[in-house]
């Protein structure tokens, strides 16, 4: 239980909160036919008969949607149903061709689950997964092409999604939001979804309800298509706060469906005097139960890669990246992608063990990299330095030939012009000067050239040590080994 | 035990977005009442421990390949269309 | 020169392979009859110019050592199956000008084995009706009367079965969800065949009851009807409820030869008040079964009573479900409501597009499954159904086929039964059971009443067993050898 509470007149409210998200299972055809799925086409061009729902028309399951449904039960670590039965949801609305939607209501092919959210600090909790089904997606009406028409387009009617069901565990905005964030990271890493929230492949719906502690549950209202986080956060707060508001005046919460106006960050009814849907569920009789064996489900699970928590607690234990760290590189596969290729080919390159250079890399990917991928608003798999690239430039910092700082330089430039490390060093000759000889002459010279610092620091001024290394530093143009320089320079001040 | 009354309907004719006029509402519940009526005698027939019949075919659900084999038939699908605009199907807007 | 409409499909082979008539003569034929028999009302459309097309690629398809058992037939296609480019409404009003831009399996089949379509055939809106008074197109008139008053073919396949028994058409395509294809076929002397659920594709018929609409056929003989069921027949991977088995030589099954078989007799269907020359025909046709070597077994099969209700049931549930589609969204019929928006048109469009009984249906379907309604009458009236199978398989256990007659009645006059649903239901109480079954089942033209109406016969077996059922009703039309023809008064 989280300690997030609305303070209300009359005292303290709990909020509880449940999340029912739909995401587009990524396929190359659709659910019940052979349509593609992809995005951004002509009007009604990714269409069959079928998804028309033509006189006379029959679904055919796509076995890759059944697939995916299925690895993502076992990425939640939730129970695998190996019989599901498809339902029909009978309402009418214009981009619903058949008047019904193919669904799945009391057999769905996933059981419970688990998610475990990640609420900073180390600290962890665990929200419980009630069922995932398959179901089709309606297809797209817009209502602002024409004064008085609506234009229906069908192009996602019928493109397969997972309805993943929360159980009421979550307590607090954040919470909401470490969900979904986890959710939808497992989603990418598995390949199950895309989770674009903004394309609208992954569709949020949040139940709302308010008590006080220890009472029973409220009635709860459910805040519809939400797609972004943020927004999912924003209308939890406003919507908490509405329910108390009336409950304190005196009045009841009617159990209703709104949407969330971003603009306004308020919620609103969907419908003024809106009746309750009679789904009239059956099950779907032109089709038959989808089963499996455990062959299948063994099959699906050899196919998950390594998940989120599994990679993000081996950097921590095996390679000893810090947590911090850790948490940001698993967060997008993409991220930690790029790291592992970095730290592999930066071990094969030194010979020496990646636990010894876990640690550096991470902070080298999480520091430079990221913060110049951000200033340049590129993501990860646009970054113009490769994830080999960044390990020989790690690799020159390694073995000495550059040093730290010069690395950063030579970075920066890497990134202009996706040059590698090594030709950038040669041409700009930033070879690192290591030669004992060459740097004590040079200290040398500069304890020579500076009296009056050096008189200071034997007089007991320790930090002006700096200043020394300093002038070492921009006498061999930053290229002195610094570690040799500090090695060198105190035996000489000190005399 | 059934009995349809003119408010349901209504109801069941508003779900099934078929519009009934106000003064057929009576004789069409008695329609209704008289058939359910019929159909009632099934709670004659114990059925403790039968499951209901899943499927008339004893088969297994076939599963189709992930390729794409059908749609970009735009023209096909908007050919027998009452009202269509710039490839959309056109209708009138809901009404709040 | 012979009257070839007067041929069977069987006859009609022969003459084509032997090269004694041509597909084209025998499309002419039949165009000219389908234009005679116009007071029939049973083509709703007609495709003169197609079937000659089809003809002429018939006689190439022969000409070349490629003949088929349907090649060069002249057939009628119920207005139900879909049929590219040409009318295709299931005799609705709501499905106005709709013309497919795709062909149904079944009709795909007979085309791809050269058979002429001769245009689409009239039968009861959305196949819901047992006596072909529910289309939109006006009702159908059965070829036989009682004396000189109409009576009507039966339904929902009441085009069908007028086309063959008025000679406008060789053959006809059918469907049956409780009854459709072997009640009208009772009435009007021909030989109606329904095959196991799964048998034949689905796709590309406008669907009424998924879990219960088969097609099948109406011809002349039991010799055409394995013919032409070969013909449609078959595994289709576009219907996910299509059983992948392979379609036996249904001709061959005609061996004549049923010594030994155990025939099924079941007691409950001896009805209170059933008329009896339908008692006295039942009689009779289990004697010609003892006379060929049957055994005749009695059997019981406890539920049949609530077939009835179950099917009225179950049926309009999953219909009210299938015709959400037609809201005047993306075809047919739209009716808009000045200053109205979406959901006066849908519910404009439905009122104006469903005839009564349609409509009647879809409200005691959506009722039926609607909250709080769901347990006590879908999810019971599954129940009852999974128990009226379980009786047919115990009784197949014991017995090959079951012989029942085929109606409670001969056909009856217009009107007469249209003041009470129940009444016109009660028409498929032999037939709905099998439906609920899913069994392969068949109606053999045996005899007359006293008015001069045909009877027939019905002949059941067991799952994917349409062999046996052939071969019994081989048997059966050989012993009745009902040879009776309407007087042609519609010409």
């Amino acid at each position: 239980m989280s300690n997030y509470r609305i303070q209300g007149a009359t005292g303290d409210w709990e909020v509880v909160l449940g999340l029912e998200v739909h995401a587009q299972v990524i396929s190359n055809a659709k659910l019940f036919s052979g349509a593609s799925t992809e995005f951004g086409a002509e009007p009604n061009a990714q269409v069959s008969l079928v998804d028309a729902a033509m006189p006379g028309m029959l679904p055919t399951i796509n076995a890759e949607c059944i697939r995916q449904a299925v690895r993502t039960g076992l990425a939640l670590g939730a129970q695998i149903n190996k019989r599901s039965v498809f339902d029909r949801k009978n309402y009418f609305y214009a981009d619903l061709p058949q008047g019904y939607q193919i669904s799945q209501f009391k057999h769905p092919i996933v059981g419970e689950g688990t998610i475990t959210i990640d609420l900073g600090d180390g600290q962890t909790k665990d929200i419980g997964v009630e069922r995932i089904h398959l179901e089709q997606d309606a297809g797209k009406s817009m209502h602002d092409q024409h004064p008085q028409m609506t234009y229906v387009d069908l192009n996602r009617s019928g493109v397969a999604l997972m309805e993943i069901v929360s159980k009421p565990d979550m307590s607090s905005p954040e919470e909401a939001g470490a969900y979904l964030t986890k959710l939808r990271t497992i989603l990418r890493y598995i390949g199950t979804c895309d989770g674009n929230m903004e394309q609208g492949s992954m569709r949020a719906d949040v139940n709302v309800s308010v008590r006080k502690p220890g009472d029973p549950l409220g009635t709860r209202c459910e805040i519809k298509n939400v797609n972004s986080i943020r927004f999912v956060r924003q209308a939890i707060e406003y919507e908490a706060q509405r329910q108390v508001d009336i409950i304190e005046d005196g009045g009841t919460i009617d159990q209703e469906t709104r949407l969330f106006d971003p603009s306004k960050g308020e919620t609103r009814s969907m419908r003024s005097k809106e009746e309750a849907h009679d789904y009239r569920y059956f099950p779907d009789p032109d089709l038959l139960p989808v089963e499996f064996d455990d062959a299948f489900i063994d099959a699906a699970r050899e196919s998950l890669p390594e998940l989120p928590d599994e990679k993000k607690a081996r950097f921590v234990e095996e390679l000893g990246v810090s947590d911090y760290n850790a948490s940001v590189l698993v967060g997008e596969k993409e991220s930690c992608d790029f790291f592992e290729e970095l730290l592999s080919a930066l071990a094969a390159k030194t010979g020496k063990p990646s636990q010894k250079l876990a640690a550096k890399a991470s902070n080298w990917v999480m520091g430079d990299l990221f913060g110049a991928l951000n200033k340049a608003s590129k993501s990860v798999s646009e970054s113009p330095v490769s994830a080999k690239q960044g390990a020989d430039l790690l690799a020159l910092v390694e073995d000495g030939t550059i040093s730290g700082r010069i690395a950063k330089d030579v970075f920066e430039i890497m990134f202009d012009t996706g040059k590698d490390a090594e030709a950038i060093v040669e041409e700009k000759g930033l070879k690192q000067v290591s030669d004992t000889g060459e740097i004590e002459k040079i200290i040398d010279e500069v304890i020579a050239a500076n009296p009056a610092q050096l008189e200071q620091y034997r007089a007991g001024k320790d930090k002006l040590i700096g200043f020394f290394v300093g002038q070492v530093m921009k006498a061999t143009g930053g290229k002195a080994n610094p570690g040799m320089v500090n090695q060198l320079l105190k035996p000489k001040l000190d005399g | 035990m059934s009995d349809i009354d003119k408010a349901t309907v209504a109801k069941i004719a508003r779900l099934a977005r078929i519009k009934i006029e106000e003064d057929k509402l009576e004789s069409l519940a008695g329609e209704l009442n008289n058939i359910l009526g019929w159909v009632e005698q099934l709670d004659e027939v114990n059925t403790d421990d039968i499951q209901p019949m899943s499927s008339v075919v004893d088969a297994k659900l076939r599963w189709r390949q992930d390729e794409v084999s059908d749609g970009d038939k735009q023209e096909s699908v908007l050919k027998n269309a009452p009202n269509a605009e710039y490839g959309f199907f056109a209708v009138p807007k809901v009404i709040e | 020169m012979t009257d070839l409409t007067k041929l069977t499909i069987a006859e009609a082979r022969d003459l084509l392979k032997k090269g004694d008539i041509t597909s084209r003569e025998l499309a002419e034929a039949h165009i000219a009859s389908v234009e005679a028999a116009d007071a029939l009302n049973a083509y709703i459309a007609k495709t003169p110019e197609l079937a000659l097309e089809q003809a002429d690629k018939a006689d190439a398809k022969i000409g070349a050592g490629e003949q088929k058992g349907m090649t060069g037939i002249p057939v009628g296609i119920k207005d139900l199956f879909a049929t590219k480019g040409v009318h295709t409404q299931a005799c609705s009003h709501i499905l106005d000008g709709f013309k497919p831009e795709y062909e149904s399996t079944v009709t795909q089949k007979l085309w791809d084995d050269g058979a002429v379509m001769l245009g689409k055939l009239n039968m009861d809106e959305f196949a819901m009706g047992s006596s072909n008074e529910t289309s939109f197109y006006g009702p159908v008139k059965n070829p036989w009367r009682r004396g000189d008053t109409d009576t009507v073919p039966g339904g929902s396949s009441g085009g069908s079965v007028a086309s063959v028994a008025g000679f406008a058409a060789m053959g006809a395509t059918a469907s049956d969800t409780g009854g459709s294809i072997r009640q009208p076929a009772s009435f009007t002397g021909t030989f109606g065949f329904k095959p196991t659920y799964g048998r034949c594709s689905r796709y590309g018929m406008v669907a009424f009851a998924s879990s219960l609409d088969q097609a099948g056929t109406i011809t002349r003989t039991v010799r055409d009807g394995a013919i032409m069921m070969e013909s449609i027949s078959g595994f289709d991977t576009k219907d996910s409820t299509s059983v992948d088995i392979p379609v036996p030589n249904f001709e061959a099954a005609l061996t004549g030869d049923i010594r030994g078989m155990k025939i099924g007799i079941p007691q409950e269907y001896h009805l209170a008040g059933m008329p009896g020359e339908i008692e006295a025909l039942w009689h009779q046709g289990i004697e010609w079964m003892k006379a060929a070597g049957a055994e005749i077994v009695d059997i019981n099969l406890p539920h049949t009573k609530y077939a009835l209700p179950t099917y009225y049931i179950v049926a309009p549930a999953e219909a009210s479900s299938n015709l959400a589609r037609y809201d005047g969204v993306r075809y047919g019929l739209r009716e808009t409501v000045e200053g109205g928006g979406l959901v006066d048109m849908y519910e404009a469009t439905r009122a104006a597009g469903f005839g009564d009984e349609v409509k009647r249906r879809i409200m005691i379907g959506t009722y039926v499954l609607s909250a709080g309604y769901y347990d006590a009458y879908y999810l019971k009236a599954q129940k009852v159904r999974q128990l009226i199978a379980n009786d047919f398989k115990m009784a197949f256990e014991k017995v090959d086929a079951v012989l029942t007659p085929t109606a409670p009645s001969a056909a009856f006059a217009p009107g007469e039964k249209s003041d009470d649903p129940i009444a016109m239901y009660l028409n498929d109480v032999f037939t709905v059971p099998a439906s609920l079954a899913g069994l392969p089942g068949s109606s053999v033209p045996v005899g007359l009443d006293a008015n001069g109406l045909p009877l027939g016969l019905q002949i059941l077996g067991k799952p994917w067993d349409e062999e046996t059922v052939f071969k019994v009703s081989g048997v059966m039309e050989e012993a009745a050898n009902f040879t009776a023809k309407p007087a042609e008064w519609w010409r």
